[in-house]
Parts: structure tokens; sequence; C-alpha cells
């Protein structure tokens, strides 16, 4: 999660306080971890100095949290480009759910037992991730069924690689 | 110790064996489960699973082996107490919702306590009850052919529950739904299970449907694997 980019996103909106923004932050987000005040400040800080954003007028009161941000056109287009732009599709080749598989197998160790108890810890994830959904909002929902997905590919993967194991084993000792 | 220890167990197979003439299906499978407990049985196509909830359900007999329900012996009763059982104990859910085509949706889910030797009027207002927590309304005078997928297979879910079983036995009962649609099958099943306290086993090939059980195992080679599985406690 880009930080920087994601106030950019939410001042994108409208121009908002330190406070605001961390509020959002935290509530759409965060997911258990907040940001905390120097983060966001410190983020903002950065941001101004490179012209992504620029410090409105503090109002009455004072104080840093009286201060509204506004994004520049700058901090707009960049903002823009990112939210278009495709993440990078990962291969997924070098996880360390691989590795293990292979370092295990190479070394003679009992890798179907590894992938067993991966199987399980994965299912418990998704266990949870499953009453959260069932529970929580659909932000909640949405955000679960993102974990869930990537945790069930891995899961056809170790299921896969359980089935040729032998095969594997081969090839990694030659 | 297996978490079934504590707890009472409600069915049981113990070292189940089972071959359809020299296809070995079942090759010493074992497996207990808790009353309340909602329990998904993965694995590969043709590892067994289906065969295996079978013995469970005492539709099939084992060859060799034992299965247990509540304290019973199920593989050496006769057929007719087995069929009592089945039909008085026992819920059923199958991949396609096998509705009888020339009866109504509501008719469906009324089936089971008309064979058990309800009143017709009063099955179907039980059945009608069904309809509204499933969110089926205004789908009871349906027939099979005109309901979609997923609402067939609600159809079938609520007739598997309106006898109030002590266990549904489930057989891939979200296989023919998108993932969508399948899940929220899943979660109405749970729900209902959770509330009137129904065991539940659902065989399941997909780790999402899975998800929603409180523990898994998984069958290989007609054995259930060893692999003793994390229990959420809840
Ligand atoms: N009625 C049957 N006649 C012959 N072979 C069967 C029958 N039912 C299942 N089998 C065989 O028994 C094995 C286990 O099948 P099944 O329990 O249906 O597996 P699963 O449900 O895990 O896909 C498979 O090899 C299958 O081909
Ligand atoms: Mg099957």
């Amino acid at each position: 999660m880009s930080v920087p980019l994601t106030l950019l996103g939410l001042l994108e909106r409208e121009p908002s306080h330190g406070y605001d923004l961390k509020r959002d932050y935290d509530a759409f987000f965060g997911r258990g971890k907040p940001l905390s005040f120097g983060q966001v400040y410190g983020t903002l800080g950065r941001l101004a100095r490179a012209g992504k954003v620029v410090v409105g007028e503090s109002e009455a009161g004072a104080g840093p949290d009286r201060k509204r941000y506004v994004i520049t056109q700058q901090g707009a287009t960049e903002f823009e480009a990112w939210l278009t732009e495709p993440v990078e599709a990962e291969p997924h080749l070098q996880t360390v759910l691989f590795a293990k598989v292979v370092l295990a197998l190479m070394l003679g160790r009992d890798a179907e037992h590894y992938l067993d108890a991966q199987r399980a810890a994965h299912l418990q994830r998704m266990r949870e991730l499953t009453e959260t959904k069932r529970e929580g909002s659909l932000v909640d929902a949405l955000l679960a069924d993102h974990g869930l997905f990537h945790l069930e590919s891995d899961l056809r993967w170790i299921d896969l690689t359980a089935a040729r194991l032998d095969a594997l084993a081969e090839e990694v000792r030659a | 110790m297996s978490a079934t220890d504590e707890n009472e167990c409600l069915v049981e197979a113990r070292d189940v064996v089972l071959s359809f003439g020299r296809t070995p299906a079942l090759q010493g499978a074992s497996l207990a489960v808790a009353a309340g407990e909602i329990m998904a049985i993965m694995g590969p196509s043709g590892s067994g699973k289906t065969t295996l909830l079978h013995c469970l359900a005492g539709i099939l007999t084992p060859q060799a082996g034992e299965i247990h329900f509540d304290g019973r012996r199920v593989d050496t009763m006769g057929e007719t107490e087995r069929s009592t059982l089945r039909r008085d104990r026992f819920g059923f859910v199958f991949q396609f919702g096998q509705l009888v085509p020339e009866l109504t949706a509501e008719e469906n889910v009324a089936l089971p306590l008309l064979l058990g030797g309800a009143r017709r009027t009063a099955a179907l207002k039980e059945a009608g009850t069904w309809f509204e927590r499933l969110g089926l309304d205004g789908l009871e005078k349906r027939r099979s052919g005109e309901l979609s997928g997923g609402q067939a297979q609600r159809v079938a879910l609520a007739r598997g529950l309106v006898s109030r079983p002590e266990i549904l036995f489930a057989d891939e009962p979200t296989g023919s739904l998108d993932s969508l649609t399948g899940e929220h099958v899943m979660d109405l099943l749970v729900t209902a299970a959770r509330e009137q306290g129904t065991t539940v086993i659902v065989v399941t090939h997909e780790p999402r449907v899975a998800a929603y059980a409180g523990r898994e195992v998984i069958v290989r080679d007609g054995k259930v694997s060893s692999f003793s599985a994390m229990r959420m406690d809840s």
C-alpha cells in the first residue's frame, strides 16, 4: 500500500485536514495498522516539498491540525497515472513456498508433510477471512475476497506440487 | 488426541473398505465427526469422497470396517431400519439439487415431511417458512424448470433441512453454481445449520467452500489423510 499515493487520492476528493486523512486512511486502508500522525504529517510535508500538494491558510485556532491540504495539478496527474496503471503481474515464482519445497526435496526432507501443514495453515486463514466476510461490511468482504483468491491459488499450486513430488525430487536432486 | 475426543462423537467411520468391482474406492478410511461440527471432506476427484459420504449416511454398506451413528452400528443394520434413520434423522443435499420436476418448489421442500407422515397442510406450512429464510419469497409455486441454478440449489437446501435433521450430508452442494452464488448457498447453509445445531458433512473440492466449515479432512486414495488440521474453536 503506497501511503503517499493513497493520501493524494483522498485529497483528490476534496481538500482535507491531516486529521480527516488519517481517519479515512485508517477506516478504508489501515486494516489494523493505523497511520501515526507523524507519518501523516511527514508524508504531507514531503508531498508539499515535491509540489504535489499545497498547504492552505491556517484557520482560527492554529496548530498543525488547522491546516487544510489541497492537491496540485502535478499531484493529481501523478495520482491519475498511478490509478490507471496496472500493477505488475508478478509471476510468483520465487515465493517462500516454492523455496521451501525445493529445499526440502534437495535435502531429502519430508516435503509432503510440509505441504500438508501449509495447506492446513492456508485453509485456517481462509476460514478466518470467510468469517470476516460473513460478519463484516462490504468493504471488509472485498478485501477478504482478495485474500481468499490469493490463498486459493496458492492451494491449487500446493495440490499440484504434492501430486508431482516424486518427479520433482528426481529433478532437483539430479 | 483428535479434536473429537473431547466432544460427543455423532458419526464415525472406522477403517472402512469398499470396492466397486475391482476398483478400490475406500481403503481403510476413518473419520469421526462431533455433534454440531461443520466438517468439510476435501480431496482430488476420484479419491473416494462421495463413497465415504454415502457410507457415513448409510446409503452404501462397506465391505469391511464399521459405521457408527449416535452410538449405533449403521453398517450392520437392516435396510428398513436404515431407511427410517435416513428419513428421520438425516438430511441430504447433492450437487444437482435433484428436485422432483413434477412438484412445485414448495412441495419439493415439504417432501421429507410428507414421507415422514406429516399432513399436507402442516408440511406445506413448515416448508413455506424456509422460503423467506433462504430469500426465495414468491417462488413457492414454481417448478424446478422455472428456477435458476442458485434458486434450485437453495430449494434443495431447504428440503435437506426442513425435517430439522441431526446431520446434513452435502455432496458438492455448490458444484454446479458460479462462485458468488455458491458462496451465498454456503453462507445460508452454515447460518441455518448453526441456528438449529445441525451437524454438517460437506464434500467439496473447492477451498473457498471448505472455508465455511470449522474443520477439514483430505481424502487421498481412499484414505483420510492422517494430517490433523487445526480446528477453529467457535
Ligand atoms: N458406482 C460406481 N461404480 C464403479 N466405480 C465407482 C462407482 N462410484 C465410484 N466409483 C469409483 O470409486 C472411486 C471413488 O469414487 P468417488 O467416491 O465418487 O470419488 P470422489 O467423490 O472423490 O470424486 C473412483 O475411482 C470411482 O471411479
Ligand atoms: Mg464425488
